[in-house]
């Protein structure tokens, strides 16, 4: 039976100075590199595909089957892009991966280039980290030195390039056109597709564009099989993925395990909830994924079993919240998040954003009848699907969900003309202060 | 008067020369003006748009959308507040506050001597660091309103601060630097990963939990047929992306003619 | 890079692949690559939209138009609404709009709803009321009350209205970010000084501060605007659009022949629109175009017939007694010779070259108000008249179908702005090559994506001698060759080209700057062209001209050109003169000309305002502006503009019914009165269907000399200057460029950033800017400085001297 948690792209993390070059080479790491240069490009891509790799950066579309994408017949360079611009509110596992492991994602990056026959790779950081951003310049500039990139690698006669591109501060711009829109010098707003990235990318060529964590599950897809990736998970969401556990959980991190584990089990990996404390609502793949609760704790935690909940499984950014949480608050501090990072591009994400804070803030106040609730969700249903990227969907999806779940606690404000909660109740320091 | 001297124009070429399209140093090239100007500046503006050959208002229009671009001058640390969901519940609403009170600064406004820009910020990727505070985009986790006050105390005082898992922070104009692409330096300071990223791996070490030996030696006693779709349509239906229309329903759509 | 596609002259082929789709249950056939939301329209549905235009690339912004499509051609529907404006129809496609779907009729509005949340309730005092697609669609597919206003909605806001350039202003809150202006400014004009700044709903259309919105193209976003963000500071609150009357017709600033709409109240032009006409100027016209007709209503406009009395000074006069004074005056003179001028309407070009042969016997006539040449006239009636799109001539549309597209002495962006749009848009869409033998890379050179041959003025003969269907630049039987009127003054050149074209089987079209050039050539109005492209030199065709107009004869040698009238004049072998619209400044010879007016013992003057010419003549007509008459422009192409007048103004005589009273009391009547009349005579005298003049090529051997401390003067107008056509609209002037010299670097280098430059009729001290021109060339605007090059700075084809200059 495959273990509780299985530790690989994190394996490394507790080892002094990990993300240097020797750490990583002492433990392995460029072997699958050497094994990936003597295969052929489509057997990589053939052994990624049956590996069951599904996109770790939030839509789950499998990872091989979108580089068998690229036509090799265009006569334009093909080129890999890595989105790095992890932003989604609850996510919090790229960052420490390429703070602690850069050089996983920088081989992941060099066999993956090779597979789709890219010279030139992309790194698109989000411009926030600071420290991230050194670590995989630097770990770039180790594997240039020790000829792992460049030309002629390992003696293969293949050259790939990488440039360490940092944002500059967009949300909309973890949507992959809209990355490719920044990476040009571009205003961040997502292109129309068709084209599609495969066909007219980058510099309108073929680009691949992958998460983090995809890109980086790659060496040890090659170096272990693609069987061995499939033979963790469930049967349509293969392989181990890392799940970052948030909020009011006793031991809040990354836990790295099978895709199909549950809530529950994550939970009580994690020390169980707050001591004296009890599981409200959580989201699973991070705040554009809709609400669920603690009916659901017992869903495993693959692609088509959260839909079947009706969730997404997104990045596995289980964002957990206890009683002492308003609900209302969550909700419209993530609505506010999602007007801020509109990229003001189309009618209903713009404007309908402007419009879901102020009424949820005058909800928040206690100010309104219940018909709001009626008009709130006649406007999430008038934006929903119809704006011009999923950025909408995922600003609707909390209000949708938690009026489903939580209609009450919306009709309590109004009634009490206010919020019933105390916020300081739901605070890290929340025990210091009642012992003050 | 501007600061951009010869030598910043020559590595704002080096920056656009990197990328096959010139036009793409755009964004580190606008971290570079701010490097050196403390702010977007209409020079900096104006030595994009020669050098990169469009126009200043193209420049203006990326320099606007982008939340890291800053107009008005930033103080020697641009410190800030995770207010998100998850962090303000944490406690990050109630940092905030104090914070303003005791700077005696509003969102976005600087101190008197100079020193702090106080701001709130969107989620930086730590939520089981919560609740978290930025430092010239340094991780300073698990904070509190009084550990938040300690904190900007020193920084005015001049004293040595260092994140909580990184480097020893530098000035807000050294920091834009690195992100131009200019290495500073300080990549081996601070521990590879901090606490509660490892609490899982932690864990695991406990348990003498591990991934599959290499081969797939072990396998779970589910039929090892692989569950992801076969074909391109499948796997249309299998993303979680229930609103882009992919490549393949386009070829699809194609093919019935 | 993409390779260009070939390029053949075959015809484009008739039968073009259409698809089957339907559309709110009716079955309709389109074109495949047709978007779903034209081919509603042409099932009669109007699918609400903004961002939509079909002449920019689709970007799926607004989402107005969202539509279900319960069958995408392959037996599956969308489950989500989709946009019909970025879709293209597929076979089989089942298409519910929101006529039939209420899936469709709800979610448009619900994007009505959202776009006026934020709108500013301007209507009553928003320049866009009544003409306005947000006012109409939101009556046609929104609500009546405001579900955000109950709800205690706050409206974002901004100051308004900024200035984005002097004409064009911006109240950004009505703005819905359709970003049709900076979509047209990016792709059509290559303009890209309005941009989108700033994120989510603080986005709005910003230009950089010191960089305002100068594109002699602004005024088109002004027009597709679809709400009343961007107005114009001239038109602004002037007028309701149900109080104007609009009435077609035909651009008279340039060659191009563009379809515009004067909109009219009570005898008053308040504004002009581009018209539609695909094969012209699609829907785009120049900022020219649009804003220059205040020249019409000038304090100085003419309105009664004027006579010089005993005492020297002009008095007002009758046209009775005008038209006998004129008469009288001409009879007396002892030779008179008839400058036209270019802006006449054909027919009134058509009375002038009637006018000269019938009433004063002479082919003393010359419509060239401007530099020109022996070897230009004989050009013109070799090479360019009576050629036109039925046989053959090149058109707009080759433009887009040439492999290469050579200009020679010819700025297309400011000397015909729609010629400039459709090169542009072939270099973008089509993978025509721009090359351009001059003496630098001119903004619009850059933006055609245009190679340079770089070549001093007077060079040009020897560059195009080494053209060819071979080399860097191979023209072949797709190409185009344009040459402007500049030519004219580089002697060989004219000649090179059409030796070029010869050789190459590529199409020769020359293109004039002002409307009435062309038709003044078609009706003769030169000293060796009578009307219809018949030779004065060819015998038959005089007496074809001769029997149809009902004289005895016609004078068998060709007459004096412009520049030789005017030495006639003041050498006494010419007494008369009869004067249209020419600006003695615009002339080879300024000074010469105003001596001449002088000289002359007898000046009659026809013209719109007040000028040198009218002060100096002896009878004074007010002749009809464009708005005034029915008439007619020939396009570059040689294809006929018609146009009717606008007012029905009795007090406004055209040119032809002036010079037909004349002829009457000189008894030898023209034999018309109307415009109609005029066409009518020209229908019958037809076409010549003779030989054309032969071609008295010019071979020029000297190279410019440019070695020694002078240089050579390089000039052209730019589209905005101090042209008297453009006076009256001080917002349209404020957005000209400014008149710079420039020079290489080297020359800047050395004489530094203000540079005084010298000719043989004065001096200017200009700005200087670096441009990649020979070191032996200076470039300055013709006209955007002083009285302009030829009355203030240098003769055509003169030399001067650079030197530098203290402010």
């Amino acid at each position: 039976m495959t273990s509780t948690l299985t530790p690989v792209l994190t394996d490394i993390w507790d080892a002094d100075q990990s993300w240097k070059l020797s750490t990583y080479t002492d433990r392995g790491g460029y072997a699958a590199l050497d094994k990936a240069l003597g295969m052929a490009p489509d057997a990589i891509v053939t052994a990624v595909k049956d590996s069951g790799l599904r996109g770790r950066g939030g839509a789950g579309f499998p990872t091989g089957m979108k580089w068998s994408f690229i036509p090799q017949d265009n006569p334009n360079p093909k080129y890999l892009v890595v989105n790095a611009d992890e932003s989604e509110p609850g996510t919090c596992k790229d960052i420490p991966l390429m703070m602690a492991n850069p050089h996983v994602l920088v081989e992941g990056v060099i066999i993956s280039s090779f597979a789709i026959r890219a010279n030139k790779a992309f790194i698109y950081i989000r411009g926030e980290v600071l420290h991230v951003i050194r670590r995989v310049q630097a770990a770039v500039e180790e594997a240039y030195a020790a000829g792992h990139l460049g030309k002629d690698i390992h003696g293969s006669g293949y050259d790939l390039d990488v440039v360490v591109h940092a944002g500059a501060g967009a949300y909309i711009c973890g949507e992959e056109t809209a990355l490719l829109e920044g990476l040009e010098g571009r205003r961040g707003q997502p292109r129309l597709r068709p084209p599609f990235p495969a066909v007219a990318g980058l510099y309108a060529s073929p680009t691949v564009i992958n998460n983090v964590e995809s890109i980086a599950s790659v060496p040890s897809i090659i170096e272990h099989g693609a069987e061995w990736f499939a033979s963790m998970g469930t049967e349509k969401s293969k392989g181990y993925g890392i799940f970052s556990l948030s909020g009011h959980v006793t031991r809040p991190g990354q836990y790295e395990a099978p895709l199909g584990i549950t809530l529950r089990e994550l939970i009580d990996l994690a020390g169980g909830m707050r001591e004296g404390h009890v599981l409200k609502f959580w989201t699973p793949g991070g705040s554009s994924t809709p609400l669920l609760t603690d009916e659901h704790l017992d869903v495993p935690l693959g692609f088509e079993e959260v839909v079947a909940a009706g969730s997404m499984l997104g990045t596995r950014a289980l964002q957990l919240f206890d009683e002492t949480t308003c609900v209302v608050r969550a909700v419209l501090r993530w609505t506010e998040f999602y007007k801020h990072e509109s990229c003001g591009k189309c009618t209903p994400c713009r404007e309908g954003t402007w419009w879901l804070v102020q009424m949820l803030t005058r909800l928040e106040q206690g100010v309104g009848e219940e018909s709001d609730l009626d008009l709130l969700l006649d406007q999430c249903d008038n934006i929903f699907g119809r704006s011009f990227c999923a950025l909408a969907d995922g600003a609707v999806s909390p209000i949708q969900s938690s009026i489903k779940y939580f209609r009450d606690e919306y009709l309590q404000h109004l009634a009490e003309g206010g919020c019933p909660f105390d916020p300081m109740k739901s605070t890290l320091f929340a025990d210091e202060l009642e012992m003050a | 008067m501007t600061l951009l001297t010869d030598e910043t124009f020559g590595e704002l070429e080096a920056i656009a020369a990197r990328y096959p399209e010139p036009r793409s140093g755009l964004l580190p090239m606008l971290h570079l003006v701010q490097s050196v100007e403390g702010r977007i500046t209409p020079e900096g503006i104006e030595a994009c748009a020669e050098i990169l050959g469009i126009s200043a208002a193209e420049v203006s229009g990326v320099a606007t959308f982008y939340t890291m671009y800053k107009r008005k001058p930033v103080g020697d640390y641009l410190v800030g507040v995770c207010t998100n969901t998850l962090c303000a519940v944490m406690g990050g609403d109630a940092i905030f506050e104090r914070l303003k009170d005791h700077l005696d600064v509003g969102n976005d406004e600087t101190t008197a001597d100079g020193k702090i820009t106080l701001e709130h910020v969107e989620c930086n990727a730590a939520c089981d660091y919560a609740p978290v505070m930025m430092v010239n985009w340094e991780f300073m986790d698990n904070m509190t309103p009084t550990s938040a006050v300690r904190l900007v105390d020193d920084l005015r005082e001049g004293k040595e601060v260092t994140s909580t898992r990184g480097p020893r922070l530098c000035t807000w104009k050294e920091a834009e630097r690195v992100l131009a692409g200019f290495p500073d330096g300080r990549v081996d300071e601070g521990p590879g990963a901090g606490a509660a990223s490892l609490v899982g791996l932690n864990l695991a070490r406990q348990n003498s939990w591990s991934a599959p030996s290499g081969g797939g030696a072990e396998r779970k006693d589910k039929s090892i047929e692989s569950g992801t779709a076969e074909t391109k349509g499948g796997a249309v239906a299998q993303a979680d992306t229930s609103r882009a229309e992919t490549e393949t329903e386009q070829e699809e759509g194609k093919k019935s003619d | 890079m993409t390779t260009a596609p070939e390029k053949t002259d075959a015809a484009v082929p008739d039968t073009v692949k259409t698809v089957s789709v339907t559309i709110d249950g009716i079955q309709v056939s389109v074109p495949e690559n047709t978007l779903v939301i034209r081919a509603a329209e042409q099932v009669g549905v109007q699918i609400p939209r903004f961002c939509d235009h079909p002449l920019l690339a689709p970007v799926g912004a607004c989402r107005q138009c969202l539509v279900d499509i319960p069958d995408a051609g392959n037996g599956r529907g969308f489950p989500k609404p989709q946009a019909s404006c970025t879709l293209p129809v597929a076979e089989g496609m089942v298409v519910n709009t929101q006529v039939t779907s209420e899936v469709a009729d709800k979610a448009q509005q619900g994007i009505m709803e959202f776009l006026l949340i934020n709108h500013p309730l301007d209507c009553p005092v928003c320049d866009k009321g009544g003409e306005c697609p947000l006012q109409n669609q939101a009556m046609s597919n929104g609500r009546g009350e405001s579900r955000f206003f109950e709800s205690g909605g706050l409206k974002r806001t901004f100051p308004k209205p900024i200035n984005i350039s002097a004409q064009v202003l911006l109240d950004r809150e009505r703005c819905v970010l359709c970003a049709r202006c900076t979509r047209f400014s990016a792709q059509i004009s290559g303009d890209p000084f309005i941009e989108l700044i700033e994120r989510g709903a603080l986005q709005q259309v910003g230009i950089y501060e010191k960089e305002p919105y100068d594109s002699y193209f602004s005024g088109n976003t002004i027009q597709i605007c679809p709400v009343g963000a961007l107005t114009s500071a001239e038109y602004r609150f002037r007028s309701r659009p149900f109080d104007l009357v609009s009435t077609p017709s035909i651009a008279e600033h340039d060659a191009c022949g563009s379809a515009i709409r004067v909109d009219h109240r009570r005898g008053k032009v308040m504004r002009r629109l581009a018209g539609n006409d695909p094969e012209v100027n699609e829907e785009w016209i120049t900022d020219k175009d649009r804003f220059a007709f205040h020249y019409a209503t000038a304090g100085d406009r003419l309105t009664y017939p004027q006579v010089r009395d005993t005492d020297g000074e002009l008095r007002p006069a009758s046209w009775t007694e005008a038209f006998a004074v004129a008469a009288r005056g001409l009879r007396e003179a002892g030779g008179v010779g008839v400058l036209p001028g270019g802006r006449l309407t054909a027919e009134d070009a058509y009375a002038y070259s009637k006018f000269a042969r019938v009433a004063l016997g002479t082919h003393d006539i010359d419509f060239r108000a401007r530099p020109l040449s022996a070897e230009e006239a004989s050009f013109l009636a070799a090479k360019v008249v009576l050629t036109g799109p039925a046989n053959g001539a090149p058109t707009y549309a080759d433009l887009e179908r040439a492999n290469r597209v050579l200009l020679v002495g010819f700025e297309p962006e400011d000397e015909a702005g729609a010629v400039f749009l459709r090169l542009r848009k072939a270099h973008l869409a089509s993978g025509t090559q721009v090359v351009s033998i001059a003496p630098h890379t001119s903004r619009g050179l850059l933006k055609m994506g245009g190679a340079l041959i770089r070549t001093a003025p007077g060079d040009e003969a020897a560059a195009l001698d080494e053209l060819g269907m071979t080399g860097e630049h191979p023209l072949d039987s797709t190409s185009v060759i344009m040459v402007g009127e500049r030519l004219a003054t580089s002697p060989g050149a004219l000649s090179s080209a059409a030796g070029l074209a010869a050789r190459t089987g590529a199409r020769l079209a020359w293109v004039p700057r002002r409307a009435g050039d062309r038709g003044a050539v078609e009706t003769g109005c030169l000293p060796n062209l009578l009307p219809g492209g018949r030779p004065v030199a060819d015998a038959q065709a005089r007496v074809d001209v001769a029997t149809t107009w009902g004289i005895d004869s016609l004078p068998e040698t060709p007459g004096r050109d412009a520049d030789q009238i005017v030495a006639a004049v003041n050498a006494g072998e010419l007494g008369g003169l009869v004067v249209g619209g020419v600006d003695p400044d615009d002339t080879a010879d300024p000074a010469a000309f105003r001596a001449a007016l002088d000289a002359a013992s007898f000046v009659v003057a026809l013209e719109l305002r007040e000028t040198d010419v009218t002060r100096a003549a002896d009878v004074v007509f007010p002749v009809a502006a464009v708005i005034d008459k029915a008439g007619m422009f020939v396009t570059w192409e040689g294809r006929p503009r018609s146009f009717d007048a606008v007012f029905t103004n009795p007090q406004a005589l055209p040119d032809s019914r002036v010079l037909a009273g004349i002829a009457e009391e000189l008894d030898r009547p023209l034999g018309f009165r109307t415009v109609g009349e005029v066409r009518a005579q020209m229908e019958d005298l037809g076409p010549w269907d003779g030989d054309r003049a032969a071609f008295d090529a010019v071979v020029n051997t000297a190279p410019t000399d440019t070695s020694g401390e002078t240089m050579a003067l390089s000039t052209w107008k730019q589209l905005l200057d101090h042209g008297s056509m453009q006076d009256g609209d001080d917002n349209l002037r404020a957005t000209a460029r400014h008149a710079v010299a420039r020079v290489s670097r080297a020359v800047l280098e050395a004489h530094g950033e203000t540079v005084t430059i010298t000719g043989d009729r004065g001096e200017w001290t200009l700005p200087a800017e670096v441009a990649d021109l020979p070191d032996g060339v200076v470039w300055v605007p013709a006209n955007n400085a002083g009285n302009g090059v030829l009355a203030d700075l240098a003769s055509p084809g003169s030399r001067v001297t650079v030197k530098g200059a203290q402010l």
